[in-house]
């Protein structure tokens, strides 16, 4: 009983050292709760985040004979000085083909500008089967004053899927980015 | 116990020369150094009422603006926050502060003093046979912090906000709204940090409760015989305790995110603004519990008192309201349905929700099972504690249709849902503490109150809140959205009724205050037990009011005394 005997003697001070205890566990869960809430939509793909894969990992995967169609759609921060959108409105391609798409990113301004872009996919049972082996959005973009770019996103949609009744019946997903100005301007 | 006090009594004692048993310090040593459960508690009560009146008259300019189509007196409103000159997007911004500043001040500095720190401080240490709190000084320092809390949340009115003066950023502080504007906005810090006192004031009166309830029952008096009273106060403090330090670290995240450049928040950095919601949610849902669930005790007292019978299922009556408790803990997210929560996620937050009916619905049968068979009395307390009975479970109806995540997608954000929720609360809760307000006034000032008057006052007040609020529900379904100061003219007729609303229950509150000074003036001396053979709690053992300090030998509670 080590714990106990660190408590006062006192049955009310011990009372409400135990019961400041409790408040001050919550309020560390309150701040812990930023990397637990992200580690949760990484794992799970809670709220329709997407996965990421590594090249191995997609040489294995299976393509089926059924067909999903992808819609790509594009948003911007109002302070990001930036045209973005998406080259393609949608791709067609069996679940568990590898596809690159191509989103057009312009800095309209004069100056250099980092962005970065936040995303997921709907409808959000779908991310944790949205597997994305290279994009963009992993990394901030810099874009020189004028500069115009085409960013790739290589994916492929988890056959998986399939087998997973809240995911089976979908038959087009939407891919959302929006752009941010990133905090960090340096 | 109250060593505090003893020192002030030993100091009154030189001073005045007199050694009368019930001698009480100064002016200024009783009402602003006080460390005696009874006076904080009427201190609590004072402010709650001041803080009401305020929080009143910003519904009422609501009600003013949305009696009719159009924007008429928001420009006119602006000059009593020191904008002569409005312009129409500072009037725009004023309505934001309006409805800002009228949910805070009545969750935090109305009802949550009034039924927490007013009748809680008061009568939880005398029912369980306690000379005082665990905690006196500490009890001093938690209303302190509460008044501070309220002037700034004042003060924030009273400076840049963005758009106007003032905070206007909805009682919930959302992320970004609350966020943006970093620069030249006091008002919002000022108002978060409102917060951050007001729930630091909470958690060590939390802390406060928990360790006298826990420790300082009179002999005989266990867990199993408590009043409900004390019950709910116990699981309202252990709901304080465990749900305000989230809402305390999110609204830390808020501030330096505004400030220091942080961004928790901001998906700019890598931050998720629904994270926000979710802590705050997190919070906000045990907090409606924590309005809700002392009245529940006040109205058990109430109804057994005025049936002359012990509750009905008094072990499940207790259990029910730590059931809702535990259970308030796991459902925040079925405010946050449009939020982008996938089918499943819904689901689960649908039928937990839902499972919050069953205890809720022993509590209300519960209720009217101990009046069957009982020998009422419909003295005022009564009259109140029957409407807070009708009141609370039409809120509660709406709140079981709204607990439908497909249901909420059409209703979310609509008058339907302000209707919903002021049915609970401001029907609900506000009409739990006036019936607690007439339960124990003469006990707490030792003066009796109009019986007319009461009656007089719970019938307005009833006809004055159903015109107010029920038409919103009308409203709701037809697709009104809240936090708008101005709509389309389809909506004009229930608004227009509904401003009539506002006019009668202003007048109920005048009958409340003439209520008031007649028992101040020309009121009977109260006896100790007034309302007579129902009323069978410790209180009633004591004059009224009571003693300054009670209890100097421990009352015993022998195994019959029923609850």
């Amino acid at each position: 009983m080590a714990f106990a005997t660190l408590l006062p003697a006192d049955p009310k001070a011990r009372t409400a050292v135990l019961a400041f205890g409790g408040a001050l566990a919550m309020l560390g869960l309150g701040f812990a709760s930023v990397p637990l809430y992200r580690i949760f939509c990484q794992v799970t793909g809670f709220g329709g985040t997407t996965m990421r894969a590594s090249v191995a990992e997609a040489a294995t995967i299976k393509t089926a004979t059924r067909t999903i169609s992808v819609r790509f759609d594009a948003n911007i921060d109002r302070d990001l000085p930036w045209r973005f959108a998406p080259e393609q409105v949608t791709q067609e391609m069996r679940i568990g083909e590898r596809k690159q798409a191509f989103y057009r990113s312009e800095n309209l301004s004069g100056k250099a500008v980092k962005g970065v872009a936040s995303f997921n996919v709907s409808p959000a049972q779908m991310g944790k089967y949205f597997k994305k082996i290279d994009c963009f959005c992993f990394q901030e973009q810099t874009l020189q004053a004028g500069q115009k770019v085409d960013m790739p996103v290589i994916y492929y949609v988890d056959p998986a899927m399939l087998d997973d009744p809240d995911t089976k019946d979908i038959e087009q997903i939407t891919l959302s980015y929006t752009f941010h100005m990133a905090a960090d301007q340096n | 116990m109250a060593t505090t006090a003893d020192t002030f009594q030993a100091h009154d004692d030189a001073g005045h020369a007199h050694h009368d048993h019930d001698h009480k310090p100064g002016f200024f040593a009783r009402w602003f150094m006080s460390t005696n459960h009874k006076d904080i508690g009427t201190l609590y009560l004072i402010f709650a009422i001041f803080a009401g009146l305020i929080g009143g008259a910003f519904s009422g300019f609501m009600r003013l603006e949305l009696a009719q189509p159009g924007i008429q007196h928001l420009g006119t409103i602006a000059k009593l926050f020191g904008e002569p000159n409005a312009t129409f997007d500072q009037s725009l911004h004023l309505w934001n502060v309006l409805i800002t500043a009228h949910g805070l001040i009545m969750v935090f500095f109305m009802v949550m003093p009034a039924i927490i720190g007013g009748f809680g401080n008061w009568f939880v240490p005398i029912m369980i046979g306690a000379p005082d709190m665990a905690f006196p000084r500490m009890n001093n320092i938690s209303f302190w912090l509460t008044v501070a809390g309220f002037i700034s949340l004042l003060t924030s009115a009273f400076v840049p906000g963005g758009a106007g003066n003032g905070a206007g950023i909805g009682w919930t502080a959302y992320a970004p709204l609350s966020t943006q504007d970093k620069i030249g906005n006091p008002a919002t810090d000022f108002a978060i940090f409102s917060l951050h006192l007001a729930g630091a004031a909470s958690i060590m009166g939390a802390i406060n409760f928990i360790t006298t309830i826990l420790n300082m029952r009179a002999p005989g008096m266990t867990l199993h015989k408590m009043p409900l009273f004390v019950w709910s106060v116990l699981v309202t403090a252990f709901l304080l305790l465990l749900a305000l330090p989230v809402l305390a670290a999110a609204i830390t995240m808020l501030l330096t995110d505004r400030n220091f450049g942080t961004t928790f928040f901001d998906p700019a950095g890598g931050g998720d603004p629904v994270l926000y919601q979710h802590l705050f949610w997190f919070f906000g849902h045990p907090e409606v519990y924590i309005m809700i669930l002392p009245a529940f005790g006040i109205i058990s007292q109430i109804v057994s008192t005025f049936s002359k019978k012990p509750v009905f299922g008094y072990l499940g009556m207790a259990y029910a309201m730590v059931a809702i408790g535990v259970v308030g803990f796991i459902v925040w997210a079925h405010h946050m349905y449009t939020a982008g929560l996938s089918v499943d996620t819904k689901m689960y937050f649908t039928a937990a929700t839902m499972v919050i009916a069953v205890p809720t619905g022993i509590k209300i049968f519960s209720w009217i099972a101990t009046m069957w068979g009982g020998s009422i009395e419909f003295k005022s307390p009564m009259v109140w504690a029957l409407g807070f009975i009708f009141l609370f479970t039409v809120g509660g109806v709406t709140g079981v249709v709204l607990a439908n995540g497909g249901v909420d997608d059409v209703l979310h954000d609509t008058y339907y849902v302000v209707g919903h929720f002021h049915y609970v609360l401001s029907l609900g809760a506000v009409t739990g503490l006036f019936a607690g307000f007439y339960y124990w006034f003469p006990k707490m000032s030792g003066r009796m109150h109009s019986e007319f008057l009461s009656h007089l006052h719970f019938w307005v007040f009833f006809v004055g809140v159903n015109t107010i609020f029920f038409p919103m529900h009308f409203l709701g379904l037809q697709g009104m959205p809240r936090r708008y100061p101005d709509y389309t003219p389809a909506y004009a007729y229930w608004n227009e009724i509904a401003s009539i609303g506002y006019l009668i229950l202003l007048a109920s509150m005048v009958i409340w205050f003439i209520n008031i000074i007649y028992a101040f003036t020309m009121g009977k001396k109260a006896a100790d037990n007034y309302w007579g053979e129902g009323a069978n709690t410790l209180e009633w053992t004591l004059s009224s009011p009571p003693p300054f300090h009670q209890f100097e030998t421990l009352p015993v509670i022998d195994d019959k005394a029923h609850h």
